[in-house]
């Protein structure tokens, strides 16, 4: 497979915060590719890189083979964008939107149509083209975006966290939308995202961004596995955590300790056999154990291994939820 | 900027899609449309009309033989132009960071046509609006002096149009996303539409403020039109028309240019 999108050594510093700092990968042509990160990690800023309205600092970025910064306009002549925040034009109806988006990309009348009813039906949105957006719900709302995003055939289609906001439903059949377009359309696509099942669900391949970096790259389920094969979280009611500690370093079988609020996160090798091995072991020593229990790695798990602390999620979700109210008041 | 595949700079759909987009928002929304009427309307019957039963002769530089909302009316027309003109460019901000803009943004048309598009679009229901404002006045029993005079209106309505459209926005584009925007909109605005001599002609101020109401724009545009839509103009139409010919050409040509600039940083 071809490489559509490639990353070499990408730094892009604000007033001297590094917000992206020497990144470089590749992504493959028809992949769903994801960077996954906590707010401010620079995920939106290689994002809108790679869309051309941000220059870099340093670093060589190709789209489709062309460079960001000086073959621009045949960049945008191949991407689609849906955007973080909403920006239809609400006062219009979904057919304007997508019929004026089209026109920006110089598609003659008779495309238009044609293309309009084509992704209509790909986002099962017929019948609700000729209502103004302001009246549509938020699920409508952003399917149309993702619509709008694709009305150019575009080869890389970028959805800057295209569900955020969006209660679980919606979110789920968002998900199977622009799944069955990456398959129907063939097109790449690019997501970045804060919320790990949505990575897990979507992607074919996750990079980790922490810090403007790229902690890792690989599909989630290698992530997944370089965790530890199993995870035992373990709480004990009595002693401290030092004695236990030391205890479990000398378990051969125990491959790393970490910790998660009061609970001890141990990556295991082997699975439940594990478990009254343990239990026994801790008893022989005096601890209490108050809390056990055995799970499978999740890409959480795979991002805590990774970046060593858990996604900063309610945080980035307050910032977010700010920034919408603005918009919103704007309109 | 754009070694390979460059686009046109005058690149007619994309123009037309932005005018239209404009002018579908601006029919749709009836409630703006009536509250940008309202206020010049409230001027022109509460201020205007009472006012043009008393004597003008007291006022120094009031022209013969027209009454005061004969006076007022173009300037009430040029405040509803400077108004809506404004805030066409200064819209910008929200627009690219909310709205259609920012998608069309990643679209390879040239930046140049996408501004010249929405601005044409502003500039488009500004003049309607002012139309509107005229036929108001009209009503009210403003004469117009002539078919000519009236056709004459228009040009300077586009010119002074074009000057504030650019001077929203350089300020959109120079002060950014603020907090305090609109009050230094307002802060800015209001002053240029005071003194402008909309209310009052030039000759009643004192020196001082004389002299800050020549560097205005918009004493030109209202100046204009009122001596073409009813006689009276403090200057010959050709220097208010040179003025202003000479000023849209800058403020739009700046404002664009800053407009360009902004796209990546």
């Amino acid at each position: 497979m071809n490489n559509i999108i490639e990353i070499e050594n990408l730094v892009k510093e604000f007033d001297g915060f590094v917000a992206v700092d020497h990144i470089s990968l590749r992504v493959r042509e028809g992949e769903v590719f994801g960077f996954l990160g906590p707010n401010g990690a620079g995920k939106t800023t290689i994002t809108k890189i790679l869309c051309t309205i941000l220059n870099p600092t340093a670093g060589l970025v190709k789209v489709c083979g062309r460079d960001v910064t000086r073959e621009r306009n045949n960049v945008r002549r191949c991407i689609g964008i849906v955007f973080q925040d909403p920006c239809s034009d609400k006062f219009l109806t979904g057919r304007e939107n997508l019929d004026f988006h089209a026109r920006m990309y110089h598609m003659d009348r008779k495309t238009r149509e044609e293309r309009i009813a084509e992704v209509l039906d790909l986002l099962d949105l017929k019948g609700k083209e000729n209502i103004k957006v302001s009246d549509c719900s938020g699920g409508i709302q952003r399917r149309f975006e993702v619509a709008r995003g694709f009305m150019n055939h575009p080869k890389v289609l970028f959805l800057d966290e295209p569900t955020l906001g969006l209660d679980i439903q919606t979110r789920r059949s968002l998900w199977d939308y622009i799944r069955s377009l990456n398959e129907k359309e063939g097109a790449t696509m690019i997501l970045t995202t804060h919320y790990i099942e949505e990575a897990d669900y979507l992607c074919h391949r996750v990079a980790i961004i922490d810090h403007g970096k790229v902690v890792a790259v690989d599909t989630p389920e290698k992530l997944k596995r370089v965790v530890g094969f199993n995870l035992i979280s373990l709480q004990v009611a009595n002693k401290t955590d030092d004695g236990l500690t030391n205890l479990l370093n000398g378990l051969d079988w125990v491959k790393k300790i970490g910790r998660r609020n009061s609970l001890l996160e141990l990556s295991i090798e082997g699975k439940d056999e594990r478990m009254p091995e343990l239990v026994e072991l801790l008893a022989e020593h005096g601890f209490i154990i108050s809390s056990i229990d055995l799970h499978e790695p999740s890409l959480e798990d795979a991002f805590l291994y990774y970046t060593g602390r858990a996604i900063r999620e309610e945080e980035g979700d307050m910032k977010e939820l700010r920034k919408t109210r603005r918009a919103r008041r704007r309109k | 900027m754009q070694a390979v595949g460059v686009t046109k700079l005058i690149d007619p759909l994309p123009i037309y899609t932005m005018w239209l987009r404009q002018m579908k928002r601006f029919l749709r929304v009836k409630a703006r449309l009536a509250s940008s009427v309202l206020m010049p309307f409230l001027f022109l019957a509460f201020l205007g009309l009472p006012l043009s039963f008393m004597s003008t002769r007291e006022i120094p530089g009031m022209p013969e033989g027209i009454n005061f909302l004969d006076f007022l009316a173009p300037g009430i027309v040029g405040m509803t132009l400077l108004f809506a003109a404004t805030m066409s460019g200064a819209s910008v901000i929200w627009d690219k960071e909310f709205g259609f803009l920012k998608e069309v943004l990643v679209a390879p048309v040239n930046r140049f046509s996408i501004i010249l598009g929405r601005s044409l679009g502003g500039m488009t229901t500004a003049i309607i609006q002012a139309l509107i404002i005229v036929a108001i006045a009209v009503a009210m029993g403003v004469r117009i002096s002539s078919v000519s005079g009236f056709f004459l209106s228009i040009v300077f309505m586009i010119l002074t149009c074009a000057t504030f459209t650019g001077f929203g926005l350089i300020l959109a584009t120079k002060l950014g996303d603020t907090e305090g925007f609109m009050s230094i909109m307002n802060l800015i605005i209001m002053p240029i539409f005071f003194l402008s001599g909309a209310f009052f002609p030039l000759a009643a101020m004192p020196a001082g403020i004389r002299h800050i109401m020549y560097i205005d724009p918009l004493t030109y545009g209202v100046d204009g039109l009122r001596g073409s839509l009813v006689g009276g103009a403090a200057f010959p139409l050709w220097v208010d028309f040179v003025v202003l010919l000479v000023l849209s050409i800058a403020l739009a040509t700046l404002g664009a240019y800053f407009f360009s600039k902004m796209e990546a940083d």
